[in-house]
């Protein structure tokens, strides 16, 4: 990556200087933890604040569109906590476990780690967890493979004050969906750093919900970070929500390391307003692993939404399957870059990357790039990208059956969206997504 | 009065401006069923468009009145509503809407603009069993999306499916024989006849006579260049069976 040298930091560049000097004694971790989070934030101050002429953030120009770093969190009361829960479930009947976090707090209250460890499944703290003395404890704090020098990641490993480290044992088949929440609680605009990681073991299944949500109107900035592994033969779902306020700035990162015959179905679900973007760094490194990795993202009002997926091929004979739907309406701005790549080692790949966009508006504006780049000689690779506006001649088959032109708009923009959801193979979570494209679509047609 | 009156109907196409319709001229009486024929390029499947309201037309001059009412001020879906329904020529297949989300859309939108409440679930249900085994369509065909990997009998079996639940006062069949074999034919024409009635009128659009052996109408009128230059009783369409559109392209040049 070639960055050119700059000397002139922005006010939000010193903010987060003087946020993390202020904070490093306070931070959880070992002496060891310690050291790692100021290398993490030399990472970070070198780099600064991505911009335009970074490459991987070239549609969010973060060093424009972040013009304050707003002050890091306090731990929030329990009564905030459950008043921002109570207005925040996308998944209103969805039978799952929960665990809460907070404004990058672990909320054991709200969390049912008891009946997870009763299934058989670990969940530590992150707090706790860096705070025992291990090489692996350390290695949570790596921006994963695949990103290279990523500031935000690297700035999240410095700040992150806590998350969840959940383990799937071996074997183990989890009852229900594992939903990990973040919810920013507080009526001033603060920002949070959360870290989770959540490791599938071999032949495990496990379903998880990744949720971000917070409140209308305030300026909260999220940067979370979540690490999956899934174990031989082991398959994960993972769905993914984006549903923040509309003046909130949410950065999430994931990545996925797959091993043989593992599979993981990846759906992200991005209703959300304000600036968001979801980068996901995922590697196929065991022979036959699958992947499918789908997104319905609606984009509205004056939203920013960038998703950017890194597609790693590091073993033969891995299938990848990638879908993203995109509408965009009013003055939105949204883009979709997803990056297939496939090492020589790689052969027999199966990789698909398809992305569609739906433009509503004059004034929206999406970008789609959808990449190969293959050092392999004996795979199957395909990748395609349309934009276009609704089909005229099918809302006018459906008007001439005498359904009002918005309720068939309505309709034809729930099918298109509704089609990523139907990879997940998992028809009652499907279902339960559903409100969400209907909520947003409502919202459409106002 | 009539259901349906068509007075001096001239139309274009909008983005190149070429007239299609130059001054057509039909009247069809409630539980009349009237065939229009005539040569590829004459503007039948224009004239049913522009009745159904399709966009990409622009009418210069004439009139049309449906129950005494002017059909071209009203949205495609309001004149769904009033009881107009266009069999396509060519089904429009929507990928991601079930079938049966759509027919249940579609009935319970008729209801609401007539102020009736939606139809019950089980009644629902009932309506479509009825009218699908009718027509043969099996229940994996209605779970699909909308026409989507149908075949081309398939498809049609759904557009006479979808009259059916309707209740249209006046149906248009664009074509409704292309792609068929003879035996999707005789289910089609079949679930077609079993709506006959004094209530229904129906403007049958055909390029071939097969169709009305099947479907017999009252009256047949042939269309050369966007104008209904001939009509008469089904025994018309007999007679271009046997002498072929030859005459009418001639005049139309």
């Amino acid at each position: 990556m070639s960055v050119a040298p700059r000397s002139l930091k922005t006010e939000p560049e010193l903010a987060l200087a003087e946020q993390y000097r202020a904070a490093r004694a306070i931070l959880p971790g070992s002496t060891a933890v310690a050291r790692k989070r100021d290398e993490a934030f030399a990472v970070f101050e070198g780099l600064g604040l991505p911009h335009r002429r970074v490459e991987a953030w070239k549609y969010t120009d973060l060093r424009a569109l972040m013009r304050v770093a707003v002050p890091v969190a306090d731990p929030p009361g329990a009564v905030a906590v459950s008043a921002s829960l109570a207005g925040a479930d996308a998944l209103a009947g969805l039978d799952r476990h929960r665990l809460v976090i907070a404004d990058g707090h672990f909320q054991e209250g709200e969390s049912s780690r008891e009946a997870l460890r009763a299934e058989g499944v670990e969940v530590a703290t992150l707090a706790d967890f860096l705070a025992v003395d291990h090489p692996r404890v350390l290695a949570i704090l790596d921006t994963p493979a695949g990103a290279g020098e990523d500031a935000m990641t690297a700035l999240n490993a410095a700040m992150a004050t806590d998350g969840v480290v959940v383990i799937v044992p071996a074997g183990v088949t989890v009852s229900k969906p594992i939903e990990i929440i973040h919810v920013s609680t507080t009526a001033e605009a603060t920002a949070s750093y959360a870290r989770s990681a959540v490791q599938i073991g071999a032949g495990a299944t496990a379903t998880l919900v990744v949720t971000r949500t917070g409140p209308l109107g305030i300026g909260y900035q999220a940067n979370t970070v979540l690490g999956l592994s899934v174990g031989e033969g082991g398959r994960a779902t993972v769905v993914d929500i984006a549903a923040d306020g509309d003046r909130s700035q949410h950065l999430a990162t994931f990545s996925a390391r797959i091993a043989a015959g593992a599979t993981l179905d990846h759906l992200a679900v991005r209703a959300g307003a304000g600036l968001s973007r979801l980068q996901g760094f995922v590697s196929l490194e065991g022979e036959g692993a699958k992947l499918t990795a789908s997104g319905a993202n609606m984009l509205g009002a004056k939203a920013h939404g960038d998703v950017a997926l890194l597609i790693d091929h590091a073993a033969p004979a891995a299938t990848s399957r990638i879908l993203y739907r995109n509408v965009a309406k009013d003055q939105a701005v949204g883009s979709f870059e997803g990056r297939i790549l496939v090492q020589q080692v790689a052969q027999k790949t199966d990789g698909r990357m398809m992305t569609n966009t739906l433009i509503l508006s004059d004034d929206a504006e999406f970008a789609a790039k959808p990449e190969l780049e293959i050092y392999a000689d004996d795979v199957q690779c395909g990748h395609g990208a349309t934009t276009g506006q609704l089909d005229g001649t099918a809302v006018f088959y459906l008007q001439s059956r005498g359904v009002p032109r918005p309720e068939a708009e309505a309709l034809l923009l729930r099918a298109f969206l509704a089609e990523p959801l139907e990879t997940l193979g998992d028809a009652a979570l499907a279902e339960a997504l559903g409100p969400i494209l209907d909520a947003w679509l409502a919202g459409a047609a106002d | 009065m009539a259901l349906l009156e068509i007075k001096n109907l001239h139309a274009r196409i909008e983005d190149d401006g070429r007239e299609i319709l130059r001054g057509l001229d039909l009247t069809i009486d409630p539980g009349q069923v009237h065939a229009i024929m005539g040569p590829n390029g004459s503007g039948k499947s224009t004239l049913a468009y522009i009745l159904a309201g399709k966009d990409g037309y622009e009418v210069t001059d004439g009139q049309v009145l449906f129950d005494g009412e002017d059909l071209l001020a009203l949205e495609p879906e309001e004149r769904a509503q009033k009881g107009v329904f266009l069999a396509f020529q060519y089904p429009v297949e929507i990928p991601g809407v079930a079938g049966m989300t759509f027919l249940k859309t579609a009935i319970n939108a008729h209801r609401r603009a007539r102020g009736e409440g939606d139809l019950s679930t089980p009644d629902f249900m009932r309506r479509v069993r009825d009218a699908s085994d009718r027509l043969q369509m099996t229940q994996d065909m209605l779970r699909r999306p909308i026409n989507t990997g149908f075949s081309g009998g398939e498809k049609k079996r759904n557009e006479i499916l979808q009259m059916t639940l309707l209740e249209p006062k006046l149906a248009i069949l664009d074509e409704t024989d292309s792609g068929l074999d003879i035996d999707a034919l005789r289910i089609v024409s079949n679930g077609v006849n079993a709506l006959r009635s004094p209530e229904r009128s129906m403007l049958v659009i055909t390029h071939y006579q097969r169709l009305l052996e099947h479907i017999v109408p009252d009256f047949v009128h042939v269309m050369s260049a966007g104008r209904v230059v001939r009509s008469g009783g089904k025994e018309l369409a007999l007679e271009l069976e046997a002498t072929g559109y030859a005459d009418y392209e001639s005049d139309a040049a």
